[in-house]
């Protein structure tokens, strides 16, 4: 019985905590992949 | 009025007057509350738990505070660089929206000096309120980035001020993502209770609903804006800012117009949707038209119209209308058609001291706002930084 | 499903982002939970209830909450209609309307222990918990009191201590948890004189309700109301008479209320990943346009520069070539003008004047 999920509350935070993780890691790394895309135009 | 508050002779104008009882009323208020609760003041109920505060000062305050996102995208994003002399006030008022609704905050919440807690306590992630609470926190902190360059410009602080306006694009998409968020996930937070809020208003689409009507109200509130800096500072206004004021009410009033046939149209399929046809007999349903006809559909036309026939009267006066109806629909979600199934007796009807909080925390933005644009380069462009466009 | 999400649970264990997630979803496969196995709750059977406000007063003893402005022996309280307070975590109301003979019904409320509580789910600083035992427990000590949990409840439970500036709190039934993990029955059961109340695990509660409505179906209606609002709750309700004929709403569906939410909360995620893509693709588009708009006015400027430079050397040329023309014709006009000149200065002897007339002329075309 321990650790498994028996609410779809408990559920849901976990992935969603798992989400916002992700979300903050995500744009980091959209930031830095952008710079990465451009930095050879913006070096002109 | 701008000249008086550099002169000492002349402090008693009117609107020192008025805003100085104002201030003192909302002292007044503040005491009471911050040392007998929120019972003293308010006319909360456990079935009534969220009033004007929330509906008024957050709800309504976070949508009128728009206009900092809709106007950075649409200048540093979508590229109509001919509106670059709205960005600055606009992120101004924006930014000063935004803090007198987290002051706001202070008031209603019971306990105040735990509103860090959902960061750094416990995440409630299930929670629409934790995603709203982490949103407004980092927008504000965007807006006050996106704000200190006027304020370094006044201060000299040359290097600092470059690179943060290094940052613009970076600020301004982050800007956007957070506003979508969390203008959404205010509408999302009454998702949650189906069985208290009107058929009529409540639908899946909510979240749609205040985003796009986030927008509706961001355009409107710098018409609106423009129209009164440029009644009362117009002697602070650069020739850019006097030459594109024109251009910024057409180009905004086309673009509300635009946006409240779409807001219109969804919010027709969100009856639909949600097969309420038969409400819009009842009296809840005439008030709903009432919202859709004559504070949507309206002022969709009259800017149209505005807009078609350059009448900058009729724009400037369809923004009021405008931003008058986003009251009216966040008041509808939050008070009126909220706990629309009780009584009478049990509804709510805020008391005069919450009002008295509302409009002092009004003032203090128009203080604030005053004090700003009389002295930092908010309406002008600082004669050391020309526009780089 | 459950492998590859124990398999991806494992991976971000390995990647040390969080000791909680090592866990895997029971039944994650359907996505369909059904709460803690062994949870208890509380049956109320309204036709065995007679209204004596026992409870009440029990509930109000073992939560050590403030006496009440009327004492629980008077039973003038139930003409009108109450919910829960503050100071009053279950209330009994009677109703005299019904459509049976058995008029008055009287019918308790207090917080039903969702199995997915709403509270619980819009609580942005997760106060409240629904604990292995049933009982739906508040947390004072991180509590904000934004009052969101007051909203979210269907069943318009919580309340606020509205009158207390530095310490409110959120008062709501805890189903006695503290006295139920020390073997103790609910205040409230315990002080029940018909036996209106039964304490127990919830899968045998919903059978004893069952028996109850097979045996005398005459005397219940047939729904144990409970049983799947908002996706169930601990607190099972029997009765004589329609539920929404004492007070009880039976327009609340039985979709969970964390179910409500997740839509919006599953929209966040693709707005922070599409937006930024959006972004900046719009933001390129329009580089690339003002580039390339640059670029045009720079030929279109060049282009002209040339064409008029162009324009000025072939009108130069013109122009010199004119001069060119102009010159000669003076000078053949000069040297004929001389010549005649002579001729006459040979008839007439006066040469000075004209030869130096013809030479200033020829000087100027010089110039």
């Amino acid at each position: 019985m321990e650790g498994t999920i028996h609410t779809l509350q408990e559920y849901m935070f976990r992935t969603e905590t798992i989400t916002y993780i992700l979300i903050v890691i995500a744009l980091f790394a959209i930031t830095f992949f952008w710079k990465f895309l451009n930095g050879r135009d913006d070096e002109e | 009025m701008s000249d008086e508050a550099s002169t000492t002779k002349s402090y008693l104008t009117p609107f020192n007057i008025i805003a100085g009882i104002i201030v003192i009323i909302g002292l007044f208020i503040t005491a009471l509350r911050f040392t007998k609760g929120l019972g003293a003041v308010t006319n909360l109920s456990d079935n009534n738990p969220w009033g004007i505060w929330i509906g008024f000062d957050l709800l309504v305050g976070v949508a009128l505070a728009a206009g900092g996102y809709v106007t950075s995208a649409a200048v540093y994003i979508f590229g109509m660089k001919r509106y670059h002399s709205a960005v600055r006030p606009a992120i101004l008022t924006g930014f000063l929206g935004y803090a007198l609704v987290v002051v706001a905050l202070n008031y209603d919440v019971g306990r105040p000096w735990r509103l860090p807690f959902p960061f750094i306590v416990q995440q409630g992630t299930t929670s629409l309120l934790f995603e709203v609470a982490a949103c407004v926190a980092l927008y504000l902190t965007v807006l006050f980035i996106e704000f200190t360059p006027a304020a370094m410009e006044w201060l000299g602080l040359k290097r600092a001020r470059n690179i943060v306006v290094k940052l613009t694009l970076l600020l301004t998409i982050f800007g956007v993502i957070l506003s979508t968020l969390h203008q959404s996930s205010l509408g999302a937070l009454f998702l949650i209770a189906p069985s208290k809020l009107h058929p009529l208003w409540y639908s899946p689409y909510l979240p749609v609903f205040f985003f796009v009507s986030s927008i509706i109200a961001g355009l409107s509130m710098v018409i609106f804006e423009s129209t009164l800096s440029h009644r009362y500072f117009a002697d602070k206004m650069d020739e850019a800012h006097l030459k594109e004021k024109d251009d910024i009410a057409l180009g905004f009033g086309k673009a509300a117009s635009l946006v409240l046939a779409g807001y219109f149209i969804i919010k027709v399929i969100g009856i639909s949707e949600g097969n309420n046809w038969h409400l819009l007999g009842t009296s809840y349903g005439l008030w709903f038209l009432v919202e859709l006809f004559g504070f949507v559909a309206l002022p969709c036309f009259l800017y149209a119209v505005g807009v078609r026939e350059k009448k900058l009267k009729l724009i400037k006066w369809t923004a009021v209308l405008t931003v008058l109806g986003i009251i009216v629909n966040r008041f509808n979600i939050c008070l009126v058609a909220f706990n629309w199934h009780l009584p009478s007796s049990e509804r709510y009807f805020p008391h005069w001291m919450e009002i008295g909080i509302s409009v002092f925390l009004v003032t203090a933005g128009l203080i604030a706002f005053r004090f700003i644009v009389t002295r930092m380069p908010i309406l002008y462009a600082h004669p050391d930084y020309p526009e780089e466009h | 499903m459950s492998i590859t999400r124990r398999k991806f649970l494992g991976w971000l264990g390995a990647a040390s982002l969080g000791t909680t997630l090592g866990t895997t979803a029971h039944a994650a496969s359907n996505k369909e939970f059904k709460g803690y196995p062994e949870s208890r709750g509380v049956l109320f059977d309204n036709t065995r209830c007679i209204g004596c406000r026992k409870c009440e007063q029990g509930c109000n003893k073992v939560n050590e909450l403030p006496a009440p402005d009327r004492p629980f022996d008077e039973l003038s309280v139930l003409e009108t209609k109450r919910r829960t307070t503050a100071k009053a975590y279950t209330v009994v109301n009677r109703y005299e309307k019904v459509s049976s003979p058995k008029a008055p019904v009287y019918s308790k409320i207090q917080c039903n222990h969702c199995l997915e509580p709403a509270c619980a789910s819009a609580c942005f600083v997760r106060a409240f918990s629904k604990t292995e035992i049933g009982a739906v427990t508040y947390d004072e000590s991180v509590c904000v009191g934004c009052r969101y949990c007051m909203i979210a409840c269907p069943f318009e439970i919580p309340t606020y201590e509205y009158d207390k500036a530095f310490t409110p709190r959120v008062m709501k039934c805890t189903m006695c948890h503290p006295r139920v993990i020390k073997g103790l029955l609910p205040g409230c059961v315990e002080a029940c004189p018909t036996e209106a109340l039964t304490y127990g695990k919830r899968d045998d509660l919903l059978r004893i309700g069952g028996e109850r409505i097979r045996k005398f179906p005459e005397r219940y209606v047939n729904h144990i109301y409970g049983e799947n609002e908002m996706g169930g709750t601990s607190w099972l309700y029997l009765s004589g008479v329609p539920f929404g004929e004492v007070g009880m709403r039976e327009d609340l569906g039985i979709t969970p209320a964390p179910k409500l939410t997740s839509g919006a909360l599953s929209g966040v995620p693709m707005v922070v990943g599409l937006w930024p893509v959006l972004l900046t693709g719009v933001y390129a588009i329009n580089k690339r346009k003002e580039r390339i708009e640059r670029e045009e006015k720079q030929l279109a400027v060049a282009d002209a520069l040339e064409k008029a430079r162009a324009e000025a050397e072939s009108k130069l040329a013109e122009a010199m070539e004119q001069a060119k023309k102009e010159k000669e014709a003076a000078i053949e006009k000069a040297v004929n003008t001389a010549m005649e000149e002579a001729a006459k200065a040979q008839t007439e002897e006066t040469a000075d004047a004209p030869t130096e007339e013809a030479a200033k002329n020829a000087g100027e075309e010089d110039a």
